[in-house]
């Protein structure tokens, strides 16, 4: 079976950074929507431990997890396009570190500011606000989390951009006043084709979210 | 000195880096934390989550245990090779690490937390689970060698390895056999060839000096990792 595969959910942040890193990286692949209700053959047998998307088959062999998969493109298409993490350690420790940190706190967080109510839901505001103030001092001023080019960190928090809309409109608040530039970056990062191409319309990650409220009956 | 440590004698976490900075023979200072005390170095080079194990080099901050031994393998490039050069084989061992942080220890720091004899039973079950999927990931990382990494520790060496200590705690503890010569040979005989090794034994704490300070210690492991 050769060639490369992805196994994905068109919304999973996470799936669309693989998306993002391979198209970066000029890497032609075949994209596999997976019914996350009814898990294929495919998925469970590639990603028995957690059988979790994203998966990148790439001539059969199977890799996941989003950040390791996004190093492994990295690595594995060295030659082409652009390098994703830097060539400096520390800045590789840095850019990485960050990654990690979108990994802890930004989808556990936001999903708490959708799904909860009362308190519990005002709680998740202040902790996804206080997170986003403090990737926004990280950037400072620069055009992208690695500096000048576009990158590894750039890449593991750009997908939660399009959840952006759905994690205001459930949370009566506004990103851009708590925050203007991280949405600059946003914009910024959406002139890249691998982003444009991919992130899906924020409306429509909404109305999956209000899907997905009426399925476990919250509100 | 230009490459200092903070940390705690007996954190799995601090040991990662240990490890990883005497395979590269890399001398350095550690700076030792009192356990319930953060210094201001501390809580001033890791100001996002306040925790150690904290490498500073040339005073730079390094921050996560794992990120910290990439560092370390990056930038001390004459010593060992800590990660494959294969980038699926590095891959593989990335995710396992990530199973080792996400799901097993926290599966063994359960254990005495757990209040009925069946969420015990369950939890125990889950760690033996655990066991059998890391036997058979050393089946294919080793390559039929002594580690994880091949012929020498690397990686993911490090990541599993630097539990043992509190792996032999809890079966102490307990009276608990979690990890079975007979069930998972090959990681048993791993556990004994890594614990031996001169890079390890160094820094590895002795059994006995954890189970006295097991209350306080479960307490913080207890937190998310890092």
């Amino acid at each position: 079976m050769e060639g490369v595969k992805l196994l994905d959910f068109w919304v999973s942040p996470f799936g669309l950074r693989v998306r993002i890193a391979l198209a970066e990286k000029g890497v032609e692949f075949e994209y596999k929507e997976e019914n996350l209700a009814e898990k294929s053959e495919l998925l469970v047998s590639a990603n028995p431990v957690y059988k979790k998307i994203p998966v990148l088959i790439h001539d059969g062999k199977p890799v996941c997890e989003s950040l390791i998969i996004v190093q492994y493109i990295d690595e594995a298409w060295s030659d082409k396009g652009p390098a994703l993490l830097p060539k400096d350690p520390y800045q590789r420790a840095q850019a990485r570190f960050w990654a990690d940190f979108v990994d802890k706190k930004m989808y556990e967080c936001g999903t708490r500011v959708w799904k909860s109510k009362g308190e519990a839901k005002e709680e998740a505001k202040k902790e996804f606000i206080d997170n986003m103030k403090l990737l926004e001092a990280t950037l400072g001023d620069k055009p992208f989390f690695g500096g000048d080019v576009f990158g590894y960190m750039d890449i593991s928090l750009i997908p939660f951009a399009c959840w952006f809309y759905s994690y205001e409109t459930e949370g009566s608040f506004s990103i851009e006043e708590a925050c203007p530039k991280i949405l600059e970056w946003v914009k910024r990062c959406k002139e890249r084709e691998s982003v444009s191409k991919f992130l899906p319309d924020p409306h429509k990650v909404h109305e999956f979210v209000l899907f997905l409220k009426k399925r476990f009956g919250i509100e | 000195m230009a490459v200092k440590l903070l940390g705690v004698w007996a954190s799995p976490f601090v040991m990662r880096p240990r490890i990883a900075l005497n395979l590269k023979s890399v001398d350095y200072e550690f700076l030792e934390e009192t356990l319930g005390t953060k210094s201001e170095l501390h809580l001033k080079s890791n100001p996002v989550y306040k925790k150690i194990p904290v490498l500073l080099h040339d005073d730079k901050p390094i921050c996560e245990s794992m990120i910290i031994v990439q560092y370390i393998d990056e930038v001390w490039t004459e010593g060992p090779s800590l990660l494959p050069t294969d980038p699926y084989d590095r891959a593989i061992a990335r995710f396992w690490t990530v199973y080792i942080d996400d799901k097993w220890f926290p599966s063994l720091t359960r254990i005495f937390k757990a209040h009925t004899n069946e969420a015990k039973a369950e939890t125990i079950g889950q760690v033996l689970e655990g066991m059998k999927l890391l036997e058979e990931a050393f089946e294919k990382c080793s390559k039929g060698k002594e580690f994880f990494n091949g012929e020498t520790i690397g990686y993911l060496d490090i990541a599993l390895g630097c539990y043992l200590g509190w792996l032999r705690a809890t079966e102490k503890m307990g009276g608990l056999n979690l990890l079975d010569k007979e069930k998972t040979p090959k990681l048993a005989a791993w556990a004994d060839k890594l614990c031996s090794n001169r890079v390890v034994k160094e820094v590895m704490p002795v059994t006995e000096k954890l189970i006295e300070y097991d209350k306080m210690l479960l307490a913080k492991l207890a937190q998310p990792p890092q």
